[in-house]
């Protein structure tokens, strides 16, 4: 039976490709699918694109080609990746500019359409409220300060590109699994209505789109057990034409694909697992089996799919405000209660000096910063060090930065044995995400796909 | 008998706006039984107290000897609004095993 294996590319904007290079080496891959947009990516992509026009793409799309590309080349693998972020025409001359350079022969298929910022007032008169999912609040409370809106896009665009002979196809906002999906269905001849096929791509494209989170890294279970996580191996699938899959990762590469990391992974951002919504296909989790086959191999077969839903998911971004934070560390002894007293300083100070702030977090870093009120307070008076650290939010971007000028003086007038202060922290802007549904011609009547080849 | 969680499973949170999921995972099935006799939406709901400001739902998974927690209003606002330094929800998880539970029979 015919099969196909994929390379599991980034996990998210700043990962590393390093782990890649061995997927394509001696993996025996032929694509690799690359997950470079998380929900804050596209807020940092249209701060760039309002400096540059010819910004708002991922700025890893072409040092890491650039690294790959001489690796896949001779063996004709194709890549697929939502670097495009909200500017994939800007992203696919930056490309062939470099490979132009380089002297590669490759067609570059970009997807379109996916933004609709601009056609919010068309959709709103065309009858669809863009009330946000949760709430139900009108989009008009923050329509004014949203920065980024865009719809999740299934993989039929993808699967376009590739028809049309494209070698890299770069998209915007598509459902991360999504990037997956489209090789399959193109390579293994799926059909849009085979739900079940469809499904495995999905729960395929699921578990590899997080890159090392399939194959032990973040791993819950017994983390000791997993070896050599500097040289890590992403995951691959193969997959065959009836949609059986297994799950495995490059020989002589760290990590480990077994039953538990990869369990992990599939739930892993997941809410309903009998309806896990993608623009595809509605999968349903709970029929599939994952059974270890041999090391580092995990067979996944059974997830059964209901046809896609008539909405799309619409994921917009808006400002709201700003964090302000300061840190300063004490040393023991009573390195606890030192904080705490800084902490009622801070707060004496933010009062009297009238800082206007809507809320107001203390954390004690190195005692309860990460699990906050299920912290176990058992040894907290003998604490080696402790951090404090107090965050503010605020409408103003000076009114935040005012907190971090009440830390220096606490140097030489507060507490005693302090360690380094963090400094003067930047104010960070604060960003809304706003999820609504649309019904899916609307958005997918504007896609649009163009392959263009590199002039070498 | 009380035993923490964190002897009995594993865990992984994720986050989605202002929502967050926490899988938890039984290595065997009497394991997973016991899990879901025990590991109420409503326990985990008052596990979090002052952590989360919503409702705590539950999903069973046994194909995975899994539970899947979808805790809402868990993230502060959301990952790209919270002040907090677990601003993704990463470490839920691992909050949730600190829970003690009662293996002996129910």
């Amino acid at each position: 039976m015919k099969s196909l294996r994929i390379a599991g590319g980034l996990g998210f904007y700043g990962d590393s490709w390093r782990p890649i290079r061995a997927s394509i080496e001696r993996g025996d891959v032929r694509y690799v699918a690359s997950d470079h947009l998380a929900e804050l990516t596209l807020a940092i992509l249209q701060k760039d694109r309002q400096r540059d026009p010819n910004l708002g793409y991922t700025r890893d799309l072409v040092p890491m080609l650039a690294d790959l590309l001489p690796l896949a080349l001779p063996k004709g693998i194709k890549f697929i990746l939502n670097a495009g972020g909200l500017n994939p025409l800007a992203a696919r001359e930056a490309l062939l500019a470099a490979l132009k350079k380089f002297g590669i022969k490759l067609k570059v298929g970009v997807v379109l359409g996916d933004s609709v910022l601009e056609r919010l007032d068309e959709l709103r008169a065309a009858g669809v409220s863009l009330a946000h999912m949760d709430t139900g609040e009108d989009i008009a409370t923050v329509r004014d300060r949203l920065l980024f809106a865009s719809a999740y896009l299934g993989a039929r665009p993808l699967v376009e590109a590739l028809a049309a002979g494209a070698d890299i196809v770069l998209a915007g906002r598509v459902a991360d699994a999504a990037l997956f999906l489209a090789p399959l269905v193109y390579e293994l001849g799926w059909r849009w209505d085979e739900w079940d096929k469809l499904a495995q791509g999905i729960v395929v494209g699921h578990l590899l789109e997080c890159s090392g989170q399939a194959t032990g890294g973040n791993f819950g279970g017994d983390w000791r057990s997993i070896p050599d996580l500097a040289h890590i191996g992403y995951p691959i699938a193969e997959v065959w034409e009836n949609g059986d899959a297994v799950i495995t990762k490059a020989p002589g590469t760290g990590g480990r694909v077994s039953f538990d990391t990869l369990r992990e992974q599939l739930l892993y951002e997941v809410h309903d697992p009998a309806h896990y919504l993608t623009p595809d296909v509605d999968v349903d989790m709970t029929t599939l089996r994952m059974e270890e086959i041999g090391p580092d191999q995990v067979r996944v077969t059974g997830a059964t799919g209901r046809p896609a839903p008539e909405t799309l998911k619409i994921v917009a971004g808006y400002e709201d405000g700003y964090m302000g934070q300061a840190m300063i560390g004490y040393a023991w002894p009573d390195a606890l209660a030192k904080a705490q007293a800084a902490a009622q300083i801070i707060q004496q100070q933010m009062k009297e000096t009238g800082l206007q702030a809507q809320e107001t977090l203390v954390e004690y870093l190195g005692y309860n910063s990460i699990h906050g009120p299920l912290a176990d307070p058992t040894h907290s008076d003998d604490l080696n060090e402790v951090y404090l650290r107090i965050a503010v939010r605020c409408s103003d971007k000076r009114e935040a930065a005012k907190l971090g000028r009440l830390i220096p003086p606490l140097g030489l007038s507060g507490p005693p044995f302090i360690g380094g202060a963090g400094g003067m922290l930047e104010p960070r802007g604060l960003l809304g995400i706003w999820p609504a549904l649309a019904p899916r011609e609307l958005i997918e009547e504007y896609v649009r796909v163009s392959v263009e080849e590199a002039g070498a | 008998m009380k035993t923490q969680l964190l002897r009995l499973a594993h865990a992984r949170s994720g986050d989605k706006g202002d929502k967050a999921n926490i899988a938890l995972f039984a290595p065997d099935r009497a394991t997973y039984d016991l899990l879901v006799r025990e590991v109420t939406a409503e326990r985990v709901r008052q596990h979090f107290a002052g952590i989360i400001s919503g409702q705590v739902e539950r999903f069973e998974v046994p194909n995975v000897l899994a539970l899947n927690f979808v805790l809402h209003g868990a993230l502060n606002g959301g990952a790209s609004r919270s002040l907090r330094s677990d601003s993704l929800g990463k470490s839920l998880s691992s909050a949730l095993l600190r829970m003690e539970i009662e293996v002996g029979p129910g």
